[in-house]
């Protein structure tokens, strides 16, 4: 094969699947990548597999394929998922009693060896520190607290995948990019050191790995989110890639978002940290050189992605318990808005003092004026305020302290200042979590990544 | 004169970790050289001052707290702000939790301008603009 052509999938768990639809029906693309996990979904997912063991993985998948296969295996696509989660192999069952259900014949492949959180014990005994990536602590400060350890995999076993003929692939944690390189190296048989070509692939699946926001879609500016037509409508990203590395970006017909240079560079640098070196497990990307070219309505060239060698050590993110937040929102009218949130604020707090109520943290908010912009808002008059928010929230150790930081508020809807409304009940005590990136020797994952297939119907 | 960055420029942030990450984005070459001149790690660092408040304790004094990246060939300056978001998203109290508007705040930033290198920056912005 000398040209493929891929979509972008979801760009997370609870994105919309219909531009997906488009693609395979008007886009002529013979893959469909998609990343159903951001940094935190793992810990929502950990969240669901603490009450059903049968899940933890990303469950949109089922609806996904009910609503694209039939409109995918008429044309021969494939998918590349990463929606099984913390659960790849229960991903995969659910979506084999799906397609019996509907007598569709597909071969399914799950790729799993990311989860590393029962091993956790092995691998520091095989001298594996895990230390934070970014302050050097051990991790033997939230050893006790960790509630997910996933290994960033590459490309290569979904490439393995694909070369044992499956239909769909489904994995847990691997780097969003590999998605998209897979196909490519099963297509071209790009050599894995063969560095310029899998950088191009991983700008590629860095370009296509956040869905619309490669199509136009949140593009951050002032006045020309006005320009992009029919983001209802919203075409997401296709990548046109031959085997010698060139790369074309584009959408399909018909659809809405807008593909040109600022939209293809504001998502081309979105989280990298350093553009000149990218690294995912296959390749180290430098977009030093690289330049985008507009060469027609909805399409861009991407050229000169810098391929380094792939790095000997892998990126893993824990997660741990974190503490709990107690949360409350609450709403203030015209007459002295702000005067009145500022003072009940304060009553908040007070009471807070009085009960002894233990927190390590509290966060004053005044939506509608500055939550955002924080100090750099516009300040009006306080005369000038049709009405303000104040949203409170402490974190606390314990979930107890949480759940009773709201409870300090309804006495003030008949006790406190007038013109107070919009306060819709007490919010349950939110579970916080920490995110403990770490390096880790690739060949101590590797030798534990597995491939396993199975046929429906 | 005053000139704002959301007149000259365009911006994107994301989060990792407790790392929040903008790409800022000059709309055409004058632009950019006023951004590579004007808009520092330093002068970034001072603007969120407010996203490292003092009793944060994942702040790592061993850090520099803002990188700055700089990529000619796309007309972009790339900031990571390390420790900045309080904890990062899972963990953090803010209604921002991903830092998405961080991008907004940077590009409502003010800075001094000579009057010609202003005029001729907006002007060859808003020509990129209308083609847009």
């Amino acid at each position: 094969m000398t040209r493929v052509r891929l979509t972008s999938g979801l760009g997370f768990y609870g994105d919309n699947w219909t531009p997906v639809l488009s693609a395979i029906e008007h886009g002529d693309v013979q893959y469909v990548c998609s990343d159903h996990l951001a940094e935190l979904t793992l810990a929502i997912l950990q969240k669901d597999r603490q009450k059903d063991p049968a899940a933890g993985f990303a469950r949109d998948l089922l609806p996904m394929l009910t609503q694209l296969w039939p409109a995918a295996s008429k044309r021969g696509v494939k998918f590349v998922l990463n929606a099984g989660g913390l659960n790849p192999h229960g991903a995969a069952s659910a979506l084999q009693q799906l397609f019996k259900e509907k007598a569709w014949h597909a071969r399914i492949a799950v790729v799993t060896g990311d989860n590393v959180l029962d091993h956790i014990d092995e691998l520091q005994a095989n001298g594996e520190t895990l230390a934070h990536m970014d302050s050097g602590a051990s991790i033997d400060s939230v050893r006790d607290a960790l509630v997910f350890a996933n290994v960033y995999l590459g490309a290569q076993p979904i490439a393995q995948a694909l070369a044992q003929g499956a239909d769909i692939v489904i994995t847990g944690r691997v780097a969003d990019a590999a998605l998209f390189l897979g196909p490519l190296i099963h297509s071209f048989g790009w050599a894995s050191d063969d560095w310029d070509k899998l950088a191009q692939g991983i700008a590629v699946g860095h370009l296509l790995e956040c869905s619309g926001q490669g199509a136009g879609g949140n593009f951050g500016a002032s006045g020309v989110w006005q320009r992009i037509p029919d983001l209802s409508h919203i075409g997401f990203p296709i990548a046109e890639v031959s085997a010698d590395g060139e790369v074309f970006i584009t959408k399909a017909q018909g659809s809405g978002g807008r593909i040109n240079y600022h939209t293809v560079r504001q998502q081309l640098l979105y989280e990298v940290h350093n553009p000149r070196c990218y690294i995912t497990p296959d390749v180290v990307l430098d977009m030093g050189e690289l330049t985008l070219h507009e060469i027609g309505v909805d399409k861009v060239q991407v050229r000169g992605a810098i391929g380094h060698p792939a790095p000997t050590q892998w990126k893993l993110v824990a997660g741990f318990h974190n503490g709990w937040m107690g949360h409350a929102v609450t709403g203030f009218c015209w007459p002295d808005a702000r005067a009145k949130a500022l003072a009940v604020s304060q009553a908040v707090q007070l009471q807070m003092q009085e009960k002894q109520l233990p927190y390590e943290e509290l966060c004053v908010e005044w939506l509608g004026h500055n939550s955002f912009l924080g100090p750099h808002a516009h300040q009006p008059q306080d005369d000038d305020m049709n009405e303000i928010w104040l949203r409170m929230a402490i974190r606390t150790r314990e979930k107890k302290h949480a759940d009773m930081f709201p409870r300090l508020f309804p006495w003030l809807a008949l006790s406190g200042p007038p013109f107070m409304g919009g306060f819709h009940g007490m919010p349950a005590a939110h579970e916080l979590l920490g995110l403990w990136p770490a390096l880790i020797d690739r060949s101590a994952v590797e030798a534990k990544v597995r491939i396993s297939l199975m046929e429906t119907v | 004169m005053k000139l704002r960055l959301s007149d000259i420029a365009h911006a994107r942030s994301g989060d990792k970790a407790d790392n929040a990450d903008i790409g800022l984005f000059a709309w055409e070459p004058l632009g950019y050289a006023l951004l590579a001149q004007h808009i520092s790690a330093e002068r970034v660092q001072t603007y969120f001052a407010h996203l490292w408040p003092q009793t944060n304790e994942q702040r790592d004094a061993a850090l520099p707290y803002v990188e700055r990246f700089d990529l000619p060939n796309l007309l972009a300056l790339k900031f990571v702000l390390r420790g900045a978001l309080n904890g990062g998203a899972a963990s953090s109290l803010r209604s921002d939790n991903l830092g998405k508007t961080i991008a907004a705040q940077l590009l409502h930033m003010q800075i001094e301008v000579n009057d010609a290198q202003a005029k001729a920056a907006l002007l060859a912005a808003q020509l990129e603009i209308s083609r847009f």
